[in-house]
């Protein structure tokens, strides 16, 4: 546009131009203020082929469309009972769980104010002080070390959830045996986190006190007492939770329902595992100072006899000597209090710490019960440390009736990242914090999406991100977000661990009589095959599960 | 003389309207690709940020009331802007828009020497980012405008200018 152009007036002067003057003038006034009109047009198009691109999420959005919005929040029933609690086992598990209570140390809520006020974006103090009240009260505390004891005391009486200063309510009686404990009118229910090997005879004297349960992994120590325990919990009739948390996640819970809708086709093969790369993940735990022979009780510790037995028996029986000890039973050994999970004499190894995480979610999302057979591989490979369990363990379960495979594969040096897998004839899913479903190029189901260029296979279709009502494919940054965190503890704005949601539903059963999500059924199918792994790896051979006389056969 | 504009040479004016319609489609299609995008929120994007105005913003994500207004402001207004800049209509209240837009977005991921962020995801950044250099850009625009030699300001402002 020359200054000519812009000037009206200099070609009102040229003669020739005279009688089209008023025509061309207010078309050229029209074509310079529409110009750039047509930029619109380009506009509407570019959206209009990049909608007809993205086509394929659409059609993901609708396979993928689910009729439930998954909340793991109910709200508490409105006229719930007080419930009182006794606590068995406050070291690290215990501790953590009292957490997720609601009941601190003063000494934790005060680091965790420390926190926010070096950090103001850690709003770990703010979380827990606004955590929802769940009606209870711990009334009774029991634990062999001290130390461990005094803890539990402090922060079962810090009831307004302060710091160091505060005012405390009542202090929870610290009972020397369990059983002691269990045997007090003023506890309703017990949470139990001691060692393995007290797990199932600890629960099983609590349901014969008629005491609700609440049980760290893994169910039991040694075959026998399995069943006795499953027989022993549902003739008591209590409410009964075995402590796997993973029974909230909500990516499981959409992984269920993905498998319920078959959009992964014949499943055959499952792959889970665990990776960790540091001496407190391969259970090296520090050893408190003031632990020694006075303020631990050894000989509670040392186990309940009957169990010991069933151990010991089978252990000589199977030719498997070498795994017992090395250390004589009685002998005094900080290492083996607080670093019990290295030694079979009181653990029960990778296969019922992680090993049994990974299968219980398995087994919420597909039902997979026990399997037919299990046999493993692996060794102490890394931390030579004197302990007999090994920290590299690969086992395979198969489910022949169900005609599919479940691998776990587990190194304790290695931080490497690997999703749990669910591999199917028509799609993957891969599970972490998120969910993502891949299409088989040689799905059958979804052939003709494949063939006329809706589903691109091979490529990410389908991601779910919890906490986020979405259920298109989101964008990579979701992604980032759930991974980092962000996004997927939030609940109506509020951080919420799994472990609280899975104490909170066992509270609310015991309210109002409902199951549990991870009941006694689901417990034994956990400890079974866990103990079928532990045994395949032990004898080095095949264990196949006889499903009609319920019992463990080497075939 | 129409008035001030008419001093710039052709190539000026040309580039300077090359300018204000790319950025004014920049601006569109992030406005469009929101309302395209079912439940969009910038929920993740204000909970990311970082700096001195960082409590602010996830203050902002904190609060129901508070994010459904960032989100409808950031879906309609970036369409607005756009579509003014684009037509040349209202040039000069377009321009403060995106400038407004373009400042807080800066101000939510400022590019500092220890703050790395999730997003965006692409280039190195000292200080001075690609926002910061379009702010510039509008500056520019906002002292050399275009929208009433091309665009709909010819037509509106036509009897003020003569």
């Amino acid at each position: 546009m020359s200054e000519k152009d812009s000037n009206p007036n200099e070609k009102t002067n040229h003669p020739e131009n005279k009688n089209r003057k008023p025509v061309s003038h207010g078309r050229r006034e029209a074509i310079k203020a529409l110009a750039t009109v047509p930029v619109l047009g380009a506009v509407a198009y570019g959206v209009y082929r990049k909608k007809k691109q993205e086509t394929r999420n659409i059609t993901s959005a609708n396979m993928f469309h689910f009729n439930s919005e998954i909340s793991p929040l109910s709200p508490l029933a409105p006229d719930g009972k007080t419930i009182r609690l006794g606590i068995i086992g406050s070291g690290i598990r215990g501790k953590q769980l009292m957490i997720a209570l609601g009941f601190g140390t003063p000494q934790y809520v005060e680091d965790l104010k420390q926190a926010h006020k070096q950090d103001s974006s850690d709003n770990r103090y703010q979380d827990f002080r606004e955590q929802e009240d769940l009606k209870i009260v711990i009334t009774a505390v029991c634990d062999i070390f001290d130390v461990h004891a005094e803890e539990a005391i402090a922060a079962g009486a810090n009831i307004h959830r302060e710091g160091l200063n505060g005012q405390y309510g009542a202090a929870p009686r610290r009972y020397r045996h369990y059983r002691e404990l269990l045997a007090a009118d003023d506890v309703d229910a017990v949470v139990i986190a001691a060692p393995d090997h007290w797990h199932g005879q600890m629960a099983l004297d609590a349901a014969r006190a008629g005491k609700h349960v609440y049980l760290e992994k893994p169910m039991t120590w040694t075959v026998p007492e399995t069943y006795t325990l499953r027989e022993g919990i549902k003739q008591s009739g209590i409410i009964f939770q075995l402590g796997h948390q993973n029974r909230q996640v909500e990516t499981n819970m959409r992984a269920r329902e993905i498998i319920e809708k078959g959009l992964l086709g014949a499943v055959s093969l499952i792959e889970t595992g665990t990776n960790r790369n540091d001496p407190n993940g391969a259970w090296v735990y520090p050893i408190h100072p003031d632990a020694n022979p006075q303020t631990i009780d050894w000989k509670q510790f040392e186990g309940e006899p009957d169990r010991v037995k069933e151990y010991m028996d089978y252990m000589t029986s199977a030719g498997l000597a070498k795994y017992v000890g090395p250390d004589p039973r009685d002998q005094f050994r900080l290492e083996r209090f607080f670093r019990w999970r290295c030694w079979w004499d009181y653990s029960t190894g990778l296969s019922g710490d992680l090993l049994t995480h990974e299968f219980d979610a398995m087994n919420q999302i597909m039902d997979l019960g026990i399997p037919s057979s299990a046999s493993s591989s692996g060794g102490v490979y890394f931390f030579r440390d004197g302990r007999t369990v090994p920290d590299v363990l690969q086992t395979t379960f198969e489910y022949a009736d169900r005609g599919l495979t479940m691998l776990y594969s587990a190194t304790l040096a290695s931080q490497f990242n690997r999703s749990r897998k669910i591999m199917g004839h028509d799609a993957t899913m891969e599970l972490g914090n998120t969910l993502t479903v891949t299409i088989d190029p040689r799905s059958e189901q979804y052939r003709d999406k494949i063939d006329n260029g809706t589903i691109k296979p091979g490529e990410p279709f389908y991601h779910y991100v919890p906490g986020k009502s979405i259920d298109a494919v989101t964008s990579a940054t979701e992604l980032y977000f759930a991974e980092r965190g962000l996004l997927y503890s939030y609940v109506d704005g509020k951080r919420y661990n799994t472990t609280y949601l899975h104490l909170r539903e066992w509270l609310e059963c015991i309210r109002s009589g409902k199951q549990t999500s991870c009941n006694i059924d689901r417990g034994f199918e956990e400890a079974i095959t866990a103990h079928m792994g532990t045994r395949a790896y032990l004898e080095g051979r095949t264990m196949y599960w006889d499903a009609e006389k319920e019992e463990i056969t080497r075939g | 003389m129409i008035n001030k504009q008419c001093n710039n040479s052709k190539g000026q004016v040309y580039s300077l309207l090359t300018l204000r319609v790319l950025i004014g489609w920049y601006f569109l299609y992030e406005g469009l690709a929101k309302v395209f995008t079912p439940k969009w929120t910038a929920y993740g994007y204000l909970m990311d940020s970082k700096g001195l105005f960082a409590p602010l913003y996830r203050m902002i994500a904190g609060n129901p009331d508070l994010m459904a207004t960032a989100d409808f402001i950031n879906i309609w207004g970036l369409t607005l802007v756009g579509l003014l800049l684009i037509l040349g209509l209202f040039e000069k209240a377009g321009y403060i828009g995106a400038a407004l837009f373009l400042i807080l977005y800066y101000l939510s991921h400022p590019p500092l020497l220890q703050a790395t962020y999730l997003l965006p995801t692409e280039g190195s950044y000292l200080w001075v980012d690609k926002n910061l250099v379009m702010l510039a850009a509008v500056a520019v625009l906002f002292f050399f405008p275009t929208a009433k030699r091309i665009g709909l300001d010819r037509i509106i402002f036509k009897n003020k200018t003569k």
